[in-house]
């Protein structure tokens, strides 16, 4: 069964400042969904809201029907996984530790053989087995994202949440990742949320494309219904062109002129 | 027995390490044929984990030697093998303690050799755990002003005979229960503010200050003996404790590690940072308190009865770092035997090397404080 994720009138404030309000989205189809919008524009404070990381100042988000302020979380890492953007790590573990920390929801103390095979399929599916002994720190930031994607997905949760899991990745990883992510969420039947810079690589792999803009969710839609010319221009103020590579709209920037950047 | 060869055990440990990291690279390397991906990764993890605990059975190893050497050296010198048949004798036959030689390890000396032990095992894994918590390797057992308090508390019973219970126990259990106000503190505060690393540490600096000002005040307009006393407290040492003091002590250590060990694998996780570690469903500001409680009442338990041992706390838990890496679970043990080592080592330095008494405390620092460094310079693997 696929999990359903809800957020109605979902709205935060930093004291005077309120990030967004009115907030009301629905997630229960498997396949991945991107978030995209300008910085700033609360797309990470959106994610923390649905594991609890941040408790919103209106309205509530539901798991299954569930609000998760009355879920633990532990309740919550059961099916909810995150992937930070940058690793934040202070003593390094090596990539294989690092990755079977993402089992802890799920065993105790002790590493059961069942952790073990899945930690190494993560590996697997991430490219990234041969730096398996590697240390942590060793490694540089695109092999520090993959190794944190491979621990949300060593989480098995049933909504896994990236923010820009992307960022530091060479155009072949870039759509390695993504297109490995869009197959996952299919195969396994779960929500993956992925909060992206590009629009491209989001349009070409997404099922579905969320944009926030100014304090609101501006557009929810196929890649097709979101991502265009003027949607772009009014979001982001980029003069844009539309084009189709693989089936999907491709983004075309054109330098607006100083006007543009005033 | 009154040298000891310190040299061949370096040489002969680093012939280990040697050895072990070839055996390493060896496991690396094997030919993997017939094996898919995954069960190569498995196998080399698996091999990787063999070879940390081999550190652990060397340490222990280690432990031992240094153990019997701090009970047959002294003023009074027993053959080491007489050491270990006479303890073995006495703890697991139970023999009765009859001879000089029997009373000398027995009596005299097997307390101090326990609470060096202790001492080293508790302040370890107190800094171990404080440095994965606080996601910052200068932390260590004190950093919350620990030692502050216990010295405050040592110094009202010292200067002023201010004791929260009479008796022979006053001046421990004084700076037990003020060692742990810090901590106690910050429990407070985090009801208005989430516990997070800088406040610990902020907060831990601004009552440190006090107390030091209320102490250097006592110590001004007390009398000089007092003062010297109270000097001679701060400085920590393993001279003044007997058998009496030893249950009180291990079974807050034993307690402490306990603890530590059943929350190692949260460590971890908090080492990824907060919003990480709640995403794994790890409530980290209750635990950060948890924890800093657990450190605090371990350490508390330790200072309160050597007075203020530094070093050992901050850096057991490095050394142990470039010898096994981050993962608590690991860590968090070998901290412990290289913290108890360490305090055995400086001892015996005392003991053997010196022909004068020295606080403990003292050596802990000037010899730790050169070796950390070399081991720092010389690390191949960034663990932080």
């Amino acid at each position: 069964m696929v999990v359903e994720i809800k957020a109605t009138d979902l709205g935060v404030s930093y004291g005077e400042f309120r990030v967004w309000q009115g907030i009301n989205l629905k997630f229960d189809e498997p396949g991945l969904i991107s978030i995209l919008g300008p910085n700033g524009v609360g797309k990470s404070t959106f994610m923390y809201c649905i594991n609890k990381i941040l408790i919103p100042t209106e309205g509530n988000v539901t798991i299954d029907g569930t609000d998760v302020n009355d879920l633990s979380f532990k309740d919550i890492a059961l099916k909810v996984a995150y992937v930070p953007q940058a690793s934040n790590e202070t003593f390094a573990m090596t990539v294989m530790d690092t990755v079977l920390m993402g089992r802890y929801p799920h065993s105790g103390f002790n590493t059961s053989a069942e952790d073990l095979q899945i930690a190494a399929e993560c590996l697997k599916i991430m490219k990234i087995s041969h730096l398996a002994m590697r240390n942590f720190n060793e490694l540089s930031a695109g092999q520090h994202q993959k190794v944190m994607i491979a621990r949300g997905l060593a989480q098995q949760p049933d909504l896994l949440m990236l923010d820009e899991p992307t960022s530091n990745l060479d155009v072949y990883n870039q759509m390695h990742v993504m297109r490995m992510l869009s197959k996952v969420a299919k195969e396994r039947g779960i929500v993956i949320l992925t909060i992206c810079h590009d629009l491209n690589v989001a349009s070409k792999y997404s099922d579905r494309v969320v944009i926030f803009s100014k304090g609101e969710v501006y557009c929810d839609g196929t890649p097709q219904e979101a991502i265009t010319a003027e949607n772009i221009t009014k979001v982001y103020g980029v003069k844009a062109g539309i084009t189709e590579v693989d089936g999907r709209p491709y983004v075309l920037f054109y330098d607006g002129g100083d006007e543009q950047f005033q | 027995m009154k040298k000891l060869h310190t040299s061949g055990i370096r040489r002969s440990l680093e012939q280990t390490n040697i050895r072990l990291h070839d055996m390493r690279h060896h496991a690396r390397e094997k030919n993997y044929e017939g094996m898919t991906e995954e069960e190569v990764t498995i196998a080399q993890y698996k091999a990787h984990r063999w070879s940390k605990l081999i550190f652990v059975f060397i340490l222990l190893a280690v432990f031992i030697i240094l153990a019997g050497a701090e009970l047959a050296v002294g003023d009074y010198d027993i053959d080491l093998w007489s050491v270990y048949s006479i303890l073995i004798d006495h703890i697991f036959l139970g023999k009765p303690i009859e001879t000089l030689e029997q009373t000398v390890v027995w009596e005299f000396r097997t307390p101090r050799v326990l609470t060096a032990i202790a001492v080293g095992i508790g302040l370890a894994m107190a800094g171990a755990g404080m440095q994965s918590m606080m996601k910052n390797p200068l932390a260590d057992p004190y950093t919350t002003g620990i030692s502050s308090g216990a010295a405050l508390g040592a110094t009202l019973a010292m200067t002023l005979g201010f004791t929260l219970i009479s008796g022979t126990y006053g001046t421990i259990i004084n700076a037990f229960v003020f060692a742990l106000i810090p901590s106690l503190f910050i429990i407070a505060l985090s009801k208005y503010r989430k516990p997070s690393p800088a406040m610990i540490i902020l907060s831990g600096i601004a009552l440190m200050y006090v107390f030091n000002a209320a102490q250097s005040y006592l110590m001004l307009v007390a009398d000089p003996n007092a003062t010297s006393a109270v000097y001679a407290w701060t400085v920590g040492s393993i001279d003044g404790t007997d058998w009496g003091d030893m249950p009180f002590m291990w079974a807050v250590v034993i307690l402490g590690a306990i603890i530590m060990m059943y929350l190692s694998r949260i460590l971890n996780a908090m080492n990824s940072g907060d919003s990480y570690a709640k995403s794994l469903g790890i409530n980290t500001d209750r635990t950060r308190v948890i924890i800093l409680l657990s450190v605090s009442i371990l350490a508390a338990g330790i200072v309160s009865f050597t007075g203020i041992i530094g070093f050992v706390g901050l850096v057991a838990p490095h050394i142990a770092r470039i010898l096994i890496g981050a993962d608590n679970r690991i860590l968090i043990p070998l901290s412990a035997l290289v913290g108890a080592c360490l305090m055995m080592v400086a001892d015996l330095f005392i003991q053997a090397v010196l022909s004068f008494s020295m606080p403990v405390g003292l050596i802990t620092s000037l010899i730790g404080g050169p070796i950390f460094m070399i081991m720092i310079i010389r690390q191949k693997n960034e663990v932080w």
